[in-house]
């Protein structure tokens, strides 16, 4: 067993400084700063304020709210067309042409659709076409919700088409031959059979949308709170650490509990934050 | 019937790739135009570019950007390898499971939780916020990927070469530097390529911990944004979708140059044995 030993533990230093510096101290620090209050004093007062004042739960709500419905529209849209790509000739091609867009700056995305949603941008001209007056497209829930999806919409395809590709033909053969319709087929064999691609794409589309804050600023014009939004806010503006902590320390609670319910993580379907 | 359906599928596959492809598109298109803004196309000019290309602070900008993200990936890729030695090479199945979820942390956790937790921790040990608090964040959130890029070339790794290896009497020394690195190359290079990727990419972390003095591109583009329509950021747009096109084919083709090597000794290897 020894001789397979190919490495000592001086090369392991700096992966177990990492683990130490910049995993379990962070992860700790956030805790710890979550019960100091403003003249960082040991308190409880923190998580009171949270739970007490309907704001901060109502804004919790809210961003689960919105990260669901972002969840569900790019599963909406990425399930079938991981499908149909799947059934393309050059499909490796063409799932390298889904993560290219993966790979332009979300900021550059943002950036662009304040010119397609602006008064009399592209997106009102098209309006227009249909005689409808400009309306006030950015700044509302519906531009946020709308560019966090395009922006997701590849890390959903993603693990989906990885499932698809997993899939054995065979079982659809024998669902078809034993008579099934397609549309049993899809919800009996399809669908069950693809479910861990699935899973592992809600928690690549769901967790990081709890925490777009910078698309709250851009798109949404500051009226869509979210979670991250609120953690940047307590850091960067306000300075109050403990309250921004304790969100934080909110959100990782929530990124355990989906993680949970959504089984355990295939870490590569994730190519790109 | 299934050809109606075919017909469809393509429909809908040219709607989504259109969405996909369609901001970023408008971006580049609107970089030419000399007007001012990206409501209307008023004439072809390369005036913009002119502007960026004359722009010395965002010239910099990109260049620091450039800088962090090559010395944070090495960084990343040196300790993410041994890191993944270390996984691999780990007996106890309990201490092995403990190590992959402490490197899955930082993969799972929303930027701003890295984000706010290493402005906590640079704060806490006094390191000054600037080039080097953004250089050790990139490093530190480059490694899991690293680890998972190696790691399954490492599961591919025949024991029996290293046997023979040790039996021909190489020290652990050879036998890491001869046999186990040439063996995982490709893994360490698709994880220093996705650090690259990653430390480009990131804004979020950056964000919290690069302080007043140091601005990276994501920095810079979301402060710029946040004031208003500039189309010398559509040029930057276009030169950064440039750019990343040509990486990527260059990754596609060395991916596919790999795989045809590794196919090729597979398929000498099994000659070899059949004889």
């Amino acid at each position: 067993m020894n001789h397979r030993q190919f490495a000592n533990w001086t090369y392991y230093v700096p992966y177990g400084l990492w683990i130490g510096l910049f995993v379990i101290a962070p992860v700790g620090l956030i805790i710890y700063q979550s019960f100091l209050n403003l003249n960082n004093h040991f308190t409880l007062q923190n998580y009171v304020t949270y739970f007490k004042s309907g704001t901060y739960l109502m804004m919790t709500v809210n961003s689960l709210w919105w990260a669901f419905l972002i969840t569900v529209f790019t599963l909406l849209i990425s399930y079938p067309a991981a499908y149909f790509i799947h059934q393309l000739k050059h499909r490796q091609l063409w799932i390298l042409l889904t993560i290219l867009p993966t790979w332009i700056n979300l900021l550059l995305k943002a950036y662009a659709f304040i010119g397609i949603f602006s008064q009399s941008g592209i997106a009102n001209q098209f309006l227009g076409l249909f005689g409808i007056a400009p309306q006030q497209i950015l700044f509302t829930n519906f531009s946020f919700v709308f560019v966090a999806t395009y922006i997701q919409i590849p890390f959903m395809i993603l693990p989906i088409y990885n499932a698809i590709d997993d899939l054995d033909l065979s079982y659809i053969n024998a669902s078809r031959d034993l008579g099934a319709t397609n549309w049993q087929t899809f919800t009996k064999v399809i669908w069950p059979l693809t479910m861990p691609g699935v899973k592992s794409g809600v928690q690549s589309v769901f967790i990081p949308s709890l925490s777009l804050f910078m698309l709250t600023r851009l798109i949404g014009g500051n009226k869509v709170i979210t979670l991250g939004t609120a953690i940047e806010e307590h850091f960067l503006t306000t300075m109050n650490w403990g309250m921004g902590s304790t969100i934080g320390v909110v959100l990782i609670v929530a990124m355990v509990i989906i993680m949970v319910l959504t089984g355990e993580r295939k870490t590569e379907g994730r190519l790109s934050r | 019937m299934t050809k109606k359906r075919f017909k469809w599928s393509y429909l809908y596959l040219i709607v989504v790739f259109a969405i996909l492809y369609a901001p970023i598109l408008f971006l580049i298109v609107y970089s030419f135009n000399s007007g001012s803004t990206m409501d209307s196309f008023q004439g072809l000019t390369l005036a913009h570019y002119k502007t960026l290309f004359a722009d010395d602070r965002l010239i910099a900008i990109v260049l620091d950007t450039i800088i962090i993200a090559l010395l944070s990936a090495v960084i990343a890729t040196i300790a993410g390898t041994f890191g993944a030695l270390w996984i691999h090479q780990t007996s106890r199945p309990v201490f092995k499971n403990t190590l992959l979820s402490l490197n899955n942390i930082l993969m799972v956790s929303p930027d701003v939780i890295i984000g706010a937790s290493f402005l906590i921790f640079f704060t806490t040990l006094k390191v000054p916020l600037g080039f080097f608090s953004v250089l050790l964040s990139h490093a530190a959130f480059s490694i899991p990927i690293v680890v998972l890029m190696v790691l399954p070339r490492l599961k591919e790794l025949n024991t029996s070469m290293l046997d023979a290896a040790a039996d021909l009497g190489a020290t652990q020394r050879q036998i890491l530097s001869d046999v186990v690195i040439p063996f995982i190359t490709p893994g360490i290079f698709s994880g220093f390529f996705m650090a690259l990727t990653y430390s480009l990419d990131d804004f979020a972390v950056t964000f919290f911990v690069t302080g007043n003095g140091f601005t990276t591109l994501s920095v810079e583009i979301y402060s710029r944004a946040r004031q208003g329509i500039n189309l010398e950021i559509n040029a930057l747009s276009g030169l950064i979708f440039l750019i990343t096109l040509i990486l990527i084919v260059g990754y596609y083709f060395m991916q596919q140059a790999s795989q045809k090597r590794l196919a090729k000794r597979r398929r000498a290897r099994s000659e070899v044995t059949g004889l």
